[in-house]
C-alpha cells in the first residue's frame, strides 16, 4: 500500500523533472540560437570585407571604392590600450583597498556604492561627462578624451572583479602570512593578490572586451577621423564610431566595411572571453 | 620524553579576559608557558583554547570587535600594551594553522618569504636557511629535488610540514600550533607529532589539540579549558593520571565533551 503511494509520488516527481528539463533546454536553445544567428549574420555579411586591405588601408572617402579600416583599428587599439594601462593598476589597487584595507569602513561602503552606479551607468552619460570636462573645456575632440571615457567604464569592472576574486581567497591564507610578521601591504600584494591572480587577469580581459565595443562614450569624445592619426591629442578614428557612421550611410562600400569592422570587434571580444575562461579554468584546477 | 622540569617562562598570561564584541570568550586566564617545553591546550569545542592561542601572537587584532584585557608578558614585555609592533611580535611568535596554508608560490619561496621580511641574506645564505628549515621540519628529503615547484603541489601532510618549516625559518622564539594535525591522515599526524618533540629543543611550543592522546604524547604541560575558563593547568602526566578536578577527569576519560 505504501509502495503504491510512493509510486504515485515518484511519477509526479518524474513529470516535474521532465517539465523542468524541457523548459530549461528550450530557454538554453533560445539563447544559443540568438547568439548563433548574430554570428551567422555577422559572418555572412562581414567575411567578404575581411581581406588584407582592411588592415593596410585607411577609411575611404564617401562614394569611392576600396579602402580599409586601418586608421580606425589603430585608433581603437591606442585608446583601448591606454585605458587598460590606466584602468588595470587603478582598478586592482582599488579592489585591494576594498577587501584588504577598507573592508568594513564607511569609505569602502561608499566606494562600493559609487562603483555599482558606475557599472550600471549608461555609457552615453559617461561620454557626455567626459565631453563636458575634457572636450568642451579644451575646445577639441581627442583620443585622450576617448581614452578617458573608456577608462571610466573599465575601472569599475576591474575593481569589482578584483574585489570579488580577493574575497574568494581564504582568510586562513592571509592569517598565515600575517603570522610570519608580514605587514599588510606585503600580505596583500605577495600573497592574497597572487592567490587571486588568474581571477584578476580574467577581470582585466573582460574589461577590455567591454570597452572595445563601446560606441557611445567615443561619439563625442574621440569623435572620428577619416585620416590616419596616431596623435592622441587630436580627434581619432575608432572602430565602433566608424561602424556606426558607415552602417548608416547610403554607400555600399562603407556598409561592407561596417560589417567587416563589426565582425572584427566581435571576434576580438570572443577571443578575449575565451582567454578569460582559459585563465579562470587554470585557476580552478591548480 | 615529556620533560616537566621547570625552566624560565617564555610567556606569562595574567588575568586575561577576551571579548568577541560583547561575548566574553576568555575569563580571567592565568598561565605560564615554559621555555623549551610543549604546552598543550585541551578542552571541548568552543572552550576558548584557540582563542587563547590567538591572543599570544595578537592574531585577533586583525579583526575589529575583538579585544583582550589583562597582561600577556612575553619575556617580560606586555604584548597587550598599546603601540606594540605586531609584525615584529609575530615574527618572534610563529603560528601554524589547522589547515595547511602554503602560499601560491614555489616551495623555496614559501620558506624564503618570511625570511626576506626581516633579513637580507645572500643567495647562498638563503639556500642554507631554506635547507635547514626544511630539514628541521623533516621534509627536506621529500622536496629537495623540486624546490621550484609550487607549494600547492604537495600532499596535505607535506604542506603542513612546509608551513612548519616556513615558521621555523624566521627563527621565532615561540611556535603556536593550532590543531596542526586535525586535517591530516594518521601517518602525517605521526610525523608532525615527532616533529613537535624535536622542535622544543630550540623553540617553545604551544599546541591546541582536540586529540587527548596527542596532548598526552607530545606535551610537557597541559591546560584544560572549559567555557572560556582555565579549569586546570599542570604537568601533563599529572593532568592525565590524577587530575585534581572532577570535570577534567570527565573530559579526559571521555565521559563528557
Amino acid at each position: 500500500m505504501a509502495m503504491n503511494m510512493n509510486h504515485a509520488l515518484y511519477r509526479r516527481r518524474r513529470l516535474a523533472n521532465l517539465w523542468g528539463m524541457v523548459t530549461s533546454m528550450l530557454a538554453m536553445t533560445l539563447g544559443l540560437v540568438v547568439l548563433l544567428w548574430i554570428l551567422f549574420i555577422l559572418f555572412s555579411n562581414g567575411f567578404a570585407a575581411l581581406d588584407w586591405n582592411i588592415v593596410s588601408q585607411d577609411t575611404p572617402a564617401p562614394g569611392t571604392e576600396g579602402g580599409g579600416l586601418r586608421n580606425a583599428i589603430v585608433g581603437s587599439l591606442l585608446m583601448v590600450g591606454l585605458s587598460v594601462l590606466v584602468a588595470t593598476p587603478v582598478g586592482i589597487l582599488a579592489g585591494i583597498y576594498l577587501t584588504e584595507f577598507g573592508d568594513q569602513s564607511k569609505t569602502a561602503a561608499l566606494t562600493r556604492f559609487v562603483t555599482d552606479i558606475m557599472l550600471s551607468a549608461p555609457s552615453i552619460t559617461i561620454g557626455l561627462f567626459v565631453y563636458a570636462i575634457a572636450v568642451a573645456t579644451v575646445g577639441r575632440f581627442s583620443g585622450y578624451a576617448g581614452s578617458l571615457a573608456l577608462t571610466l567604464i573599465a575601472v569599475p569592472v576591474v575593481m569589482r572583479t578584483t574585489e570579488n576574486m580577493l574575497r574568494l581567497v581564504p582568510g586562513s591564507l592571509r592569517e598565515a602570512a600575517f603570522a610570519l610578521g608580514a605587514p599588510r601591504w606585503k600580505v596583500s600584494l605577495s600573497v592574497t593578490l597572487r592567490a587571486a591572480k588568474s581571477g584578476v587577469i580574467t577581470g582585466v580581459l573582460l574589461a577590455i572586451a567591454r570597452i572595445s565595443g563601446e560606441t557611445a562614450p567615443l561619439l563625442f569624445t574621440a569623435l572620428n577621423n577619416q585620416f590616419f592619426n596616431d596623435d592622441m591629442s587630436k580627434p581619432m578614428a575608432n572602430l565602433p564610431v566608424v561602424i556606426f557612421q558607415f552602417a548608416m550611410s547610403p554607400y555600399e562600400n562603407w556598409i561592407r566595411l561596417a560589417w567587416g569592422g563589426a565582425l572584427l570587434i566581435t571576434l576580438t571580444v570572443l577571443v578575449l572571453n575565451i582567454l578569460a575562461r582559459v585563465f579562470f579554468r587554470d585557476k580552478t584546477t591548480s | 620524553m615529556p620533560d616537566s622540569k621547570p625552566t624560565q617562562n617564555a610567556i606569562e598570561v595574567r588575568n586575561l579576559d577576551f571579548y568577541y564584541g560583547n561575548f566574553k570568550g576568555l575569563k580571567n586566564v592565568n598561565l605560564d608557558i615554559a621555555e623549551h617545553r610543549v604546552t598543550a591546550f585541551i578542552g571541548p569545542s568552543g572552550c576558548g583554547k584557540s582563542t587563547l592561542l590567538r591572543t599570544l601572537n595578537r592574531m585577533y587584532s586583525l579583526y575589529p570587535g575583538q579585544r583582550a584585557e589583562g597582561e600577556i608578558n612575553f619575556y617580560g614585555q606586555n604584548i597587550l600594551e598599546k603601540g606594540q609592533d605586531l609584525n615584529l611580535l609575530r615574527a618572534q611568535i610563529g603560528m601554524v594553522f589547522q589547515k595547511p596554508t602554503p602560499f601560491p608560490m614555489s616551495i623555496y619561496d614559501n620558506i624564503a618569504f618570511g625570511v626576506r621580511l626581516y633579513e637580507n641574506l645572500s643567495k647562498s645564505d638563503m639556500d642554507d636557511r631554506v635547507e635547514s628549515a626544511l630539514t628541521k621540519a623533516a621534509i627536506w628529503n621529500e622536496v629537495k629535488d623540486k624546490l621550484g615547484q609550487s607549494g600547492l603541489s604537495l600532499s596535505g601532510g607535506q604542506q603542513q610540514r612546509l608551513c612548519i618549516a616556513r615558521t621555523v625559518a624566521v627563527k621565532p622564539k615561540v611556535i603556536l600550533l593550532d590543531e596542526p594535525t586535525s586535517a591530516l591522515d594518521p601517518i602525517s599526524t605521526a610525523k608532525v607529532e615527532e616533529l613537535v618533540s624535536e622542535l622544543k629543543k630550540e623553540y617553545t611550543v604551544a599546541i591546541v589539540t582536540h586529540n587527548m592522546q596527542q596532548a598526552a604524547r607530545v606535551s610537557d604541560f597541559t591546560a584544560y579549558m572549559y567555557l572560556g575558563e582555565l579549569m586546570e593547568f599542570g604537568v601533563t602526566e599529572q593532568i592525565f593520571l590524577k587530575p585534581s578536578r572532577q570535570e577534567t577527569e570527565d573530559y579526559i576519560t571521555g565521559r563528557f565533551g
